[in-house]
């Protein structure tokens, strides 16, 4: 497995940065929408070694970020039923709802297990009959589809004590909001290789005609991202607007059309609640009526009181690239990784997490 | 100290804040990082008030009847408890002797303190003897004393082992991880992250193409040859739990100096590389038990480290940074790539990525 060092090639990445500097004229913002990206944008050092330029802001990129406080606030009511398995995703445990979390729940005694698939999850069902196992299904249209799998999969084996929790969230209508709100000051996308990878770039095609703004698939190595940024440069610089796939190795432009199929065939769009968004229309997921007996909001009862956010916490500008974490007064202060206020520092991926972890 | 104490007893947010935040324990307290830290120097610490204690150091170093030693202690509740390269029982033997070892002390006797849970095999309590028995006989330590606690099933997560461990620090030898200075060069024993991704991808039931393999190994002796040379090395530490990284914020911060890494330099086995890509881990944040991390004078950082790479524990040593006057109690990474950033101590436990 050769291919992490072949992308952080310091002569390439060298060669990379003095094309950016040489073809780089006027001022850009430019958008990267997952927090991978930002995470691999700080832990490079790729920021310093761009022109001035050249700016990078974040995006709302990270699902544990983008996830309501009220999905989370459901979630803590799910996990405080003594008859409940949570199963999640690492971060999430730590995000924290109105008045606790899910890690805070499972140190006072609840049921709440880190698994690294939806098939674990399955498997929890299966080992635990006497136990209702609920998988908190967050993410974009990259474990959208696995998580469609695993539900195949329940249907197949007659679980009766398998659910989920949809707060999945679609890219697209996302972008669409964005721009749609007339505030973004930004010259190009840094498009996300792994959901493109399913999605396809269709959805982008549409942004770079109506908007006028370029965009390029990327890859996550330094070298990746150091191309990525000198292909819009180039663009920009042209005054052109195309979509272009720099993560050829792995991204193509119709993406992949079986995982879109199963993804279909369990889900159904619907309207959802972003962090820093607000409500989107048709931006999030949640399971057919064929489904529905696996899903967890038709099977409890998860009436929550309305959520409250911490009226310092600026996650939601960030998320929308109208402020940087350090312009927010909670950050660093208040806010910090172990003890955070907002999404943005919980997840590892989130800008306030990358801000405080790299920047010095 | 001083300043702890003060945190501890007078009234401010700061204070009210944490106490609030730590209602319960949570796993990240006892993930080394950060919140691990915080219960140490606000929870531990000033119950205890003593000087040797709060130095923080890998073992407390005084003189009793003319003779310097040290003492240290250390629990092991590794899962699982057999892993390739290694098992709980080696892992708790030789964590103690490098506890001593990086105080540059010679080890020579140590207890053993073991709760098991009811119903473990004891086969298995047997293979983890004569791994214990053979790693002693390597770093060349006695177990001398020892007690047996079994607990009903499901109190304890099948087999837990404290060891302690006491030993000599030979006369001329002043290594603690206050004593870094500017101008001091930084070496690495070998690569990075090998124990903490064994673990991970054992549990994971992750296999990839080289297999992964701890690193668990005693570095006593490799500290003694690396004295030999130098016997004015300043600080000697084991990058364990929170990995290179937060070891190397912890010694920034004891010396208040400022830590200049080299991220070329590193090395990092391409399949930890990999590994850690995969699982959205750091390999800098990976926990280590046959590393160690020498800061020395400059000057003789090269005779140091033709020595390390003669022993086998050190074959791949390497020269990998630098301590500054500037930013101090920081640690900062020049990339690969000709960029500049902090490399902050671990938070709380590092979680795998969702997407």
């Amino acid at each position: 497995m050769k291919h992490v060092s072949e992308y952080r090639d310091k002569n390439l990445a060298r060669k990379l940065v003095e094309a950016i500097r040489s073809r780089s004229r006027k001022p850009i913002r430019l958008m990267e929408v997952c927090g991978t990206h930002t995470v691999a944008i700080f832990r490079h050092g790729i920021r310093q070694v761009l022109p001035p330029t050249v700016e990078l802001i974040s995006g709302p990129g990270c699902p544990v970020c983008v996830t309501a406080t009220e999905e989370i606030d459901r979630a803590i009511r799910l996990a405080q039923s003594p008859e409940v398995m949570i199963t999640t995703f690492g971060d999430l445990v730590r995000v924290p709802g109105s008045h606790s979390s899910l890690q805070q729940e499972r140190a006072g005694g609840a049921d709440v297990r880190m698994v690294y698939s939806t098939f674990e999850a399955l498997k929890l069902a299966q080992e635990y009959p006497h136990k209702k196992v609920v998988f908190l299904a967050i993410g974009f249209e990259t474990t959208a589809p696995t998580i469609a799998a695993a539900i195949l999969e329940a249907q197949r084996l007659g679980l009766e004590n398998f659910f989920i929790l949809s707060a999945h969230k679609l890219l697209p209508p996302a972008l669409e909001a964005l721009l749609g709100s007339g505030t973004l000051n930004i010259q190009g996308f840094i498009y996300p290789g792994h959901v493109t990878t399913i999605i396809g770039t269709s959805a982008y095609e549409q942004v770079a005609r109506k908007y006028g703004i370029p965009g390029v698939v990327c890859g996550f190595e330094p070298v990746d991202i150091l191309e990525t940024i000198l292909m819009l440069v180039q663009q920009i610089e042209a005054g052109q607007a195309r979509v272009e796939i720099q993560y050829n190795r792995v991204v193509t432009t119709e993406g992949n059309t079986k995982a879109m199929a199963i993804l279909e065939q369990v889900f159904v769009p619907c309207d959802a609640t972003w962090r820093g968004l607000g409500p989107i229309p048709g931006s999030g997921l949640t399971l057919r009526d064929i489904y529905r007996k696996f899903a967890a909001e038709d099977h409890f009862d998860l009436r929550v009181p309305p959520a409250q956010d911490h009226p310092g916490c600026a996650c939601g500008e960030v998320l929308l690239g109208a402020k940087r974490p350090p312009e927010c007064r909670l950050f660093r202060t208040v806010c910090r990784p172990d003890k955070p206020i907002g999404p943005c520092m919980v997840s590892s991926e989130g800008t306030c997490a990358a801000y405080y972890k790299y920047s010095e | 100290m001083l300043l702890h104490f003060h945190l501890f007893t007078d009234n401010s947010s700061l204070c009210k804040e944490f106490f609030m935040a730590l209602d319960k324990i949570l796993l990240d307290h006892g993930s080394g990082g950060r919140a691990s830290h915080e219960l140490i120097e606000t929870v531990f610490v000033p119950r205890f008030q003593n000087p040797l204690l709060s130095d923080l150091n890998d073992s407390a170093v005084f003189e009793l009847n003319g003779a310097r030693l040290a003492f240290t202690t250390d629990s092991y509740v590794v899962d699982p408890i057999f892993f390739p390269g290694g098992d709980i029982g080696s892992l708790a033997v030789c964590g103690t002797v490098n506890d001593l070892a990086m105080r540059g002390a010679r080890p020579y006797f140590m207890s053993v303190g073991f709760i098991i849970e009811e119903g473990f095999a004891l086969q298995d309590l047997e293979q983890i003897l004569l791994s214990m028995g053979k790693a002693a006989e390597e770093a060349g330590i006695q177990i001398v004393t020892g007690d047996t606690k079994v607990v009903p099933k499901g109190a304890a997560d099948k087999i837990f082992i404290n060891t302690s461990g006491v030993g000599l620090v030979p006369v001329g030898i002043n290594i603690a991880g206050q004593n870094a200075q500017p101008g001091d060069a930084v070496l690495i024993s070998g690569t990075v992250g090998d124990h903490g991704l064994t673990i991970l991808s054992k549990r994971e039931g992750l296999s990839f193409d080289s297999p992964l393999k701890s690193d668990a190994a005693p570095l006593n002796h490799l500290v003694e040859e690396m004295l030999q040379t130098s016997p004015h090395i300043h600080v000697l530490r084991d990058p364990t739990r929170g990995g290179l990284a937060t070891t190397l914020n912890e010694i920034a911060r004891q010396s208040q100096v400022g830590i200049e890494l080299w991220e070329e330099a590193i090395p990092v086995q391409e399949t930890v590389l990999a590994a850690a890509e995969l699982l959205g881990l750091d390999p800098y944040y990976i926990a280590n038990e046959g590393k160690l991390i020498a800061i020395l004078p400059a000057d003789q950082a090269e005779a140091v480290l033709r020595t390390m790479k003669r022993n086998p524990y050190g074959q791949n040593t390497a020269l990998i940074g630098e301590v500054k006057a500037d930013h101090p109690g920081k640690v900062v990474l020049k990339t690969a790539i000709g960029g500049r950033r902090l490399m902050d101590m671990l938070a709380g436990e590092q979680l795998p990525r969702i997407c």
